[in-house]
């Protein structure tokens, strides 16, 4: 059996996210990836661990991975293949359910397991069930959640690069922008450590209250959707049901309550840490470690005896 | 003859916009496995509009009140009860509404094929969807909608702008934003930050219950609405220990470096 990756990429990187899809998709079988833009990212993926061949989706109506042009592509694809698999982000449930679509096959996204060929487990209602699905399709189409799945080695692979010809499919959308946080800081889905903030934060100029402890342990900065909402931080930052689904060795809330939502989104953390002041706020179920206290006395003490 | 009959009008001078809302268990409920493993307790429980429909209804709505659209039409699919949801929808700004029966829950693949029979009915210029039902937490239906129909797609739009016949979306990814521009007609899909939706005022609430609301067979569009993913079971995920309180930011630390051995 052959497996199909759509291995997204940003600023020509290949995304971390995509590298777990490589790992899910080792488990069904022979691994192709399908990359989008320059020769540079088609000749990353090649090096990738466990991939097998790539497929370079070169020309420009592609770069942008614009859903309309590339699911037309994957479904012209599909046929030598019998899983086609992308990570859960947002490229990949923009693309991978309208190529669903044109197969006539029932998507199966946020994958956590896989049972087997045609059997998943995926989380619904936020996390708080697990389903075990089987699919009748003939081909299977899936996201698979990041944290689940190891990143593959990006180094190691040595696959042959093919360049497919573009498809046709109706002109219908355009690429107009795109607005990239330039952050220094680690990725979110991929930080060993994460540090968020709530409504608790208070304000945009408060919330940089947590850099210097970001900065400390080297962590990405996330949020919950009230901090977003209120525009301390710009929604990329946002854990949650809605948001990205993290699973870090080390998750500290600061300031959230812990709502159902934004429990789904981080629950799967080695180990949590929850600074509220309010005793009863339910975040300090799901943690391992709990301080009630003002965040912004607790903050800068924390910063002071994780230097010593 | 109709006003959508004339030849002389095109689609962005009447153009209609087609909200599919989906009943849900209510957001502020916590959901529970049923004991015998087959899905999640919904009998007895209260149900809502999925919020993202919430919000693309809102937005729907505003389009038709600035003047981009003359009527809005929702439509649900699944239950009788979904006709509570689809009174919701009506209370809030909707013209008519549409309920398609059919079994609980169906897939969005099903889902999608029945819009699309409606959408080839309705001609509208537009369907905004949710981006999400939060109790399948597919994601797909607005993308398996816009594929099977062949037109663009905006996927968790945070802002809609309609203008010349195209429709300007800023949509929410990974990284940050992005804008694209799609012709109509197109799908639209919301994410939650695209607007604040309305309460449904009393006397709207009134108002809502004379609006029409048709009621279709699913089996009567010849769409086949048989799943195609097999429920094995469901079952509640691996519960977290709430842990311990700790007297201060000291104890925290001792704990993270020599218990937790995360730092
Ligand atoms: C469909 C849907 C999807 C959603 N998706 C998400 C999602 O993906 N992610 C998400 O996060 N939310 C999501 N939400 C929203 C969610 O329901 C909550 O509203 C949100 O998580 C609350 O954020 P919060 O905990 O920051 O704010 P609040 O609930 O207001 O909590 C603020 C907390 O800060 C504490 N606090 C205040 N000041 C201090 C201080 N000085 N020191 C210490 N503690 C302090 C308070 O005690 C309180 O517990 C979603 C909601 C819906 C309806
Ligand atoms: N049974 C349904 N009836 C009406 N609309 C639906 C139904 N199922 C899904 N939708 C629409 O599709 C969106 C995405 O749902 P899903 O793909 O199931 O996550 C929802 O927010 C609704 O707008």
């Amino acid at each position: 059996m052959t497996a199909l990756v759509l291995l997204d990429h940003e600023s020509g990187q290949i995304r971390k996210a995509a590298l777990s899809a490589v790992t899910a998709a080792a488990r069904l079988g022979d691994v192709h990836v399908l990359v989008t833009g320059d020769a540079s990212v088609a000749q990353a993926a090649a090096a990738v661990a466990g991939v097998s061949k790539v497929l370079h989706a070169a020309d420009a109506r592609y770069t942008h991975e614009l859903a309309e042009p590339l699911a037309a592509l994957i479904a012209s694809l599909a046929p030598a293949y019998d899983h086609i698999v992308a990570s859960a982000g947002a490229a990949g449930k923009n693309v991978l359910p309208r190529a669903a679509a044109l197969l006539d096959v029932q998507p199966i996204p946020d994958v956590i397991a896989i049972e087997s060929a045609d059997t998943f487990v995926r989380p619904i209602y936020a996390g708080n069930a697990l389903a075990t699905v089987r699919s009748s399709d003939a081909k299977k189409v899936l996201t698979v959640r990041s944290a689940a799945f190891d990143a593959a080695p990006a180094e190691g692979g040595s696959a042959a690069i093919e360049t497919v010809a573009p498809v046709d499919s109706a002109d219908v959308s355009r690429f107009e922008a795109v607005r990239l946080s330039d952050s220094e800081r680690p990725d979110l889905e991929s930080a060993r450590v994460v540090v968020s903030g709530g409504r608790g934060m208070q304000s945009e100029e408060k919330f940089h209250a947590l850099d210097p402890l970001a900065d400390t342990l080297g962590a990405a900065v996330g949020a919950s959707r009230a901090a977003v909402d209120a525009g301390f931080v710009p929604n990329e930052y946002q854990v949650g049901q809605t948001g990205k689904i993290v699973a870090p060795e080390l998750y500290m809330a600061f300031g959230i309550s812990g709502a159902i939502q934004h429990l789904a989104g981080m629950k799967d953390s080695r180990v949590i840490v929850a600074v509220n002041k309010d005793p009863e706020a339910p975040i300090f179920q799901v943690a391992d470690y709990g301080l009630v206290g003002d965040l912004f006395e607790v903050v800068p003490q924390l910063v002071d005896a994780l230097k010593k | 003859m109709g006003l959508l009959d004339s030849p002389a009008l095109q689609v962005k001078d009447v153009m209609k916009i087609l909200v599919p809302v989906k009943r849900v268990v209510d957001y502020n409920i916590k959901p529970r496995v049923k004991a015998d493993g087959s899905g999640v307790e919904t009998t007895g429980v209260k149900m809502s509009m999925n919020p993202f429909d919430e919000i693309a209804v809102e937005e729907a709505v505003r389009l038709r009140e600035k003047g981009a659209a003359t009527e809005v039409v929702a439509v649900s699919i699944g239950v009788q009860q979904a006709q509570d949801t689809l009174r919701t929808a009506l209370a809030m700004g909707v013209d008519r509404a549409i309920l398609v029966l059919s079994g609980e829950s169906p897939e969005p693949l099903a889902v999608a094929k029945v819009l699309r029979k409606l959408v080839e009915k309705e001609e509208p210029g537009l369907v905004i969807l949710g981006k999400q039902a939060i109790d399948d937490d597919m994601n797909a239906t607005g993308q398996m909608l816009a594929g099977l129909l062949g037109w663009g797609q905006g996927t968790f739009a945070s802002k809609v702008e309609v203008a010349d016949g195209r429709v300007l979306v800023s949509r929410e990814i990974d990284g940050g934003a992005e804008d694209v521009s799609l012709s109509l007609p197109a799908i639209i899909t919301a994410d939650l930050r695209l607007n604040e939706p309305r309460y449904a005022s009393l006397p709207n609430i009134m108002k809502a219950k004379k609006k029409p609301l048709e009621t279709l067979q699913a089996a009567d569009l010849g769409v086949d609405m048989a799943p195609r993913l097999t429920i094995v079971s469901v079952a509640e995920p691996a519960s977290r220990q709430a842990g311990e309180k700790l007297g201060s930011v000291a104890e925290l630390v001792e704990k993270l470096r020599n218990e937790a051995k995360v730092i």
